[in-house]
């Protein structure tokens, strides 16, 4: 198990690389480069542009100027942001536990769904409740999420009153537990919404595929019940594709907050990107590509642990 | 005579398909006798592998739909028990063994989890007592090492070691019944051997009655005590192995005897084989099913078809003129 792991956690060193070069390269590849959000500003003289591209060090070859920026962010100095000039990483840690309270509580909340309703489904193939659930799948997938989002703050915040129709707190609540929920409801269905679809399709085909596997009929010669059968047949063998689709997910469920955090006022990572983006906060733009590329090839290595835990014929190869 | 310990009376198994229904098993009926074997013999798609899942009731319904005037076990009809009651059954006193080894284990349990199964499921046994007992059951079909081959997976042993804990799970709670479904077909030759002497070994042991599903009519000889011939879903001739091979009543039978190649025959000529296909289920002729492929069918045979009538020396056949006759 060890020298696996071992093995994966190398194969992640040349993708990091990968990622940070392009994360780079976007800075320099923007329009209007690093200092677009300088040399727009007509207030700021070009004597005053020279003397910040020397103290950024945007003078020197690029090659140089990647090769600090990569040491800084293995050493964890990841810049300063040009409004307000705080380090990037203090602005982007300051909103980590929002992002994931929302991408959280909508996963959590998406799988138990999604999985229930993908198994249902599987056992009474092609019953009432599975073509329900199918075609309640396709209608989640087919529609965007903005669209989700805004028929939610139209119905229950506008229309019906019931829930607040964005941020995270009300004014002066900061901190009162019962206010964040209240607040959390309608983003988190939103965002579980085309999760708990993707997760109710790919459950019931991964168990559909093993219930007609040779060793279940073997486990049913065996006189073992039906519940027995699931559980310890059915479900370790289903779990494998499923524990992948969780790693795979992973980007996916960030842009979903991404959109999610745009629309409902979420304080979080995801609108603290679009934010950046609008402003030409390149240090935070280059900055939150690295944390996510980091933090969706860990959750792809947890994923691949997991399954090699699972299946000893996946440790040997 | 011994008694019969499972007494299938016109079993069928049936097929709904857009506009209507196809049996794919028609009317039949055999005994399996305590402590014998029984050769169920036939080409692909004579139906014996359906007939040995519907003894079992391991039919996947729907599609499948079973229907049997009687299916007596040990003096319970099988046709009248709950699913439940059916379940209780199952790996205790009524067990299956299947073609294919490599896919009838499931690849993330230890084989030894998979024999203690049965054992903690219907004779109660602790978790020890169960590993305990599985280790002696390793031993018993021949595993070396059989407590270092319980922490194994199904992928770090052979076809043949597959077969063989596939056959320690069966006999695990000494069952008076084990249906083997063409067990020896995915093994090579000389493991095949190995794993036939085993099985004859373990029925005089434990007088476990063997209903021995196979294509191989060499497998039959080998190992049965009588047999019954498959042809289009049906039972076309039954009789002990020595009478029947000596002597086949069937024109079909008497066809997959010539057809079995000989070293002495390598030179002589070409292989004699049965002209045309098994006809498929829902496409049979209104006669004998094996008229249209028979040397010797005339206007009888296609018109009607006969079922099942006794012949000398204990033996049946399902012929307007059988041979040897």
């Amino acid at each position: 198990m060890l020298p696996y792991i071992g093995r994966r956690l190398l194969q992640s060193v040349p993708l990091l690389v990968g990622v940070s070069i392009i994360a780079f390269a976007l800075m320099h590849l923007a329009p209007g480069g690093p200092l677009a959000v300088y040399t727009l500003n007509p207030t700021i003289t070009n004597q005053d542009i020279e003397r910040i591209r020397i103290v950024l060090g945007l003078d020197q070859p690029v090659h140089v100027q990647y090769f600090k920026w990569a040491l800084g962010m293995f050493s964890g100095n990841w810049g300063n942001t040009f409004f307000g000039g705080r380090p990037v990483l203090d602005v982007i840690l300051e909103r980590m536990p929002a992002t994931f309270l929302l991408m959280g509580s909508a996963l959590s909340l998406a799988i138990l769904i999604g999985c229930t309703i993908g198994v249902l489904g599987a056992i009474r193939r092609y019953s009432v409740f599975d073509m329900l659930a199918t075609s309640g799948a396709m209608i989640a997938l087919s529609f965007p999420t903005f669209w989700f989002g805004l028929m939610a703050i139209y119905f229950f915040a506008v229309k019906l009153g019931w829930l607040p129709s964005g941020g995270m707190n009300e004014l002066g609540e900061e901190g009162n537990l019962l206010d964040t929920l209240r607040h959390l409801i309608l983003p988190v269905m939103v965002l579980a919404l085309v999760i708990t679809a993707i997760w109710s399709r790919y459950t019931r085909s991964a168990f559909l595929e093993v219930m007609h596997q040779d060793y279940m009929r073997t486990a049913k010669a065996k006189g073992l019940h039906a519940r027995q059968r699931l559980l310890s047949h059915a479900l370790p063998n289903a779990l494998k594709p499923l524990i992948a689709l969780l790693g795979i997910e992973l980007p996916a469920l960030f842009s979903g907050a991404l959109v999610t955090e745009t629309i409902f006022g979420w304080p979080g990572m995801g609108r603290l990107f679009v934010d950046a983006l609008t402003m030409k906060e390149y240090p935070i733009l280059m900055g939150m590509i690295m944390f996510t590329a980091l933090f969706v090839i860990a959750g792809n290595l947890i994923a691949d642990i997991l399954i090699a835990a699972l299946d000893p014929r996946v440790r040997l190869s | 005579m011994a008694e019969a310990v499972l007494r299938a009376e016109k079993l069928g198994v049936a097929f709904r398909i857009p506009g209507g229904r196809t049996k794919a098993v028609d009317g039949v009926t055999f005994e399996l006798r305590h402590g014998e074997t029984l050769g169920l013999v036939g080409e692909s798609g004579s139906g014996k592998t359906l007939t040995s899942l519907a003894l079992m009731r391991l039919l996947e319904s729907p599609p499948a739909e079973l229907s049997a005037d009687s299916i007596v076990f040990e003096g319970r009809d099988l046709l009248g028990l709950s699913e439940a009651e059916m379940a209780d059954l199952r790996g205790a006193r009524l067990s299956m063994i299947f073609q294919e080894p490599m896919t009838s284990l499931n690849p993330l349990m230890t084989v030894g989890r998979q024999i203690d199964e049965p054992l903690v499921r219907h004779l109660g046994l602790s978790a020890a007592e169960a590993r305990a007992r599985s280790e002696a059951l390793l031993a018993r079909v021949g595993i070396p090492r059989p407590s270092e081959a319980a922490q194994r997976y199904p992928h770090q042993l052979s076809g043949g070691m597959r077969q063989r804990v596939m056959i320690a799970i069966a006999l695990a709670c000494r069952p008076s019944v084990l249906v083997a479904d063409e067990p020896t077909t995915a093994l090579d030759v000389t493991i095949q051997a190995q794993i036939l002497d085993l099985l004859r070994e373990l029925q005089d042991e434990l007088g476990t009655a063997i209903l021995l599903i196979t294509h191989d009519l060499a497998v039959i000889a080998e190992t049965a005590h009588r047999v019954a011939v498959m042809y289009a879903g049906r039972i076309v001739e039954t009789g002990p192995v020595a009478a029947l091979f000596a002597t086949p009543l069937h024109p079909y039978t008497e066809g997959l005897l010539r057809s079995i190649p000989r070293i002495t025959r390598i030179r002589e000529a070409e292989l004699p084989e049965i002209p045309g296909m098994v006809p498929a289920p829902g496409q049979l002729p209104a006669g004998c099913a094996f008229a249209p492929r028979c040397a010797f069918a005339d206007a009888a045979c296609h018109a009607e078809r006969p079922t099942l009538m006794p012949a000398e020396g204990g033996r049946e056949v399902a012929c307007w003129k059988p041979r040897h006759g």
